[in-house]
């Protein structure tokens, strides 16, 4: 497969199939934090890492422990052991694995980058969007490669989508909303209008 | 503690109506969205969600003092993550159908903040009867919004009210064809993604109007 493959992999997990304008996922932390761009912008950055580490780990790990027959390189007599009940636990706890080790690593290497992502570390550990991610990685079948390129733009799919929903409520900041609109409702109804200009790439072929 | 004295009553009222899990607390949003095409599945989401609920409370409410508190929300993810996979497996056995509709939303459970939430708000605060009703309230508000949420885009969306059962569905009612045949059209925005933001947006609006709450930006 050609490099076509995995720049339309990559185009549709940004912009046609965004992972919360059209699968609703993340949504807790995306409501919560768009009220501020630069905070918004953090965890953008923070989930971009930590989808593009987790959805490759937990590839190999279903595919070489817990997929139907995937243990056959132990041993001849695993080919019909099927470990996939499994997979929810598996994922949430590497999921919860690799935050913690992403913000130790970053503690130690890159302090600038942890005062900046830091705080959103662990609120990432229960985002919804990673572990999607990795789901959805299981559910469409995907390679190793397409699964690496997939994480990656679905992170990029959060953080832009985040980043605009932040920008626009910043501007409505001084304006006229209803009283008991403001806050949530509102960013509902904005949300809604965004996930719409996203629906107009859904007539591009790729 | 009697079960439906004035501070049990108190524990599910309030989660259902002035201390909403989606519409007040804004937890949980992710997987509420994603189920509300069809009537059908926001009921069977609501039950599963009601029954990880109630089960997460009631369990970590047995354990809590055995929970070192630096490792909780490890232990808190592992219990609700055990009793999802039970759900996932249960669908699976018994209703096939919609456990492929529902696809990866039930394994999504896990990481619906409204269980973490409770979890770590009240369960391993208060003795497991509070925490059993706690979680029913919570469970029953969430499913209120959801099945609200999809009933108008099931009946505006797609003309049609659907009820679970067995195998793909039972339709309890259609929109007739003779209204097709007078005008009426579907509004198909409903059915994708903007149209759910949309109805839950208004349905938050509506409820803060009717209890007169709001919040500070």
């Amino acid at each position: 497969m050609g490099l076509e493959h995995y720049l339309s992999i990559f185009t549709k997990a940004v912009f046609i199939e965004n992972i919360v304008l059209a699968y609703f996922l993340g949504l807790c932390s995306f409501l919560a934090i768009s009220k501020k761009i630069d905070a918004s912008v953090g965890i953008g950055m923070a989930v971009v890492v930590v989808l593009t580490i987790t959805a490759p780990i937990n590839w190999f790990i279903y595919e070489f422990l817990l997929d139907k027959g995937a243990l056959v390189w132990l041993s001849e007599d695993f080919a019909d052991i099927d470990l996939s009940f499994l997979k929810l636990i598996v994922f949430i706890s590497v999921i919860a694995a690799m935050v913690q080790l992403v913000e130790m690593f970053m503690e130690r290497f890159s302090q600038s980058l942890y005062n900046n992502l830091g705080i959103f570390l662990p609120l990432i550990a229960v985002n919804c969007s990673i572990l999607g991610g990795s789901l959805f990685m299981v559910e469409r079948e995907y390679t190793i490669t397409e699964t690496m390129v997939y994480g990656f733009g679905s992170g990029v799919g959060f953080l832009l989508a985040i980043v605009a929903l932040a920008s626009v409520r910043y501007r409505l900041r001084y304006s006229n909303i209803p009283v008991r609109l403001r806050g949530v409702g509102m960013a509902m109804l904005l949300t809604g209008l965004l996930s719409m200009a996203f629906m107009a790439f859904s007539g591009i072929d790729l | 503690m009697e079960l439906f004295n004035a501070e049990s009553k108190k524990i599910i009222n309030d989660p259902i109506n002035v201390n909403n899990p989606i519409s007040l607390q804004v937890l949980g949003i992710c997987s509420a969205l994603a189920v509300t095409i069809r009537l059908d599945q926001a009921i069977i989401m609501t039950l599963a969600v009601i029954f990880v609920l109630c089960s997460s409370n009631v369990i970590l409410s047995v354990i809590r003092k055995y929970i070192p508190a630096r490792v909780r929300i490890v232990i808190m993810l592992s219990v609700i993550a055990s009793l999802v996979s039970v759900v996932d497996e249960l669908l699976k056995a018994y209703l096939y159908d919609m456990s492929k509709q529902l696809s990866v939303f039930v394994g999504l459970i896990i990481t619906n903040c409204i269980i973490m939430g409770r979890a770590e708000a009240f369960a391993i605060k208060n003795g497991p009867s509070k925490a059993f009703l706690d979680g029913l309230g919570n469970g029953l508000g969430y499913g209120m919004i959801i099945i609200i949420v999809s009933f108008f885009r099931e009946l505006f969306g797609a003309g049609t009210i659907t009820l679970p059962d067995g195998g793909a569905g039972y339709v309890l009612w259609r929109i007739p064809e003779a209204w097709y045949a007078g005008g009426y059209e579907n509004i198909g925005l409903l059915v994708l993604s903007p149209g759910a933001f949309f109805i839950l947006g208004l349905v938050i609006w509506g409820q803060r109007e009717w209890f007169g709450l709001e919040e500070d930006v």
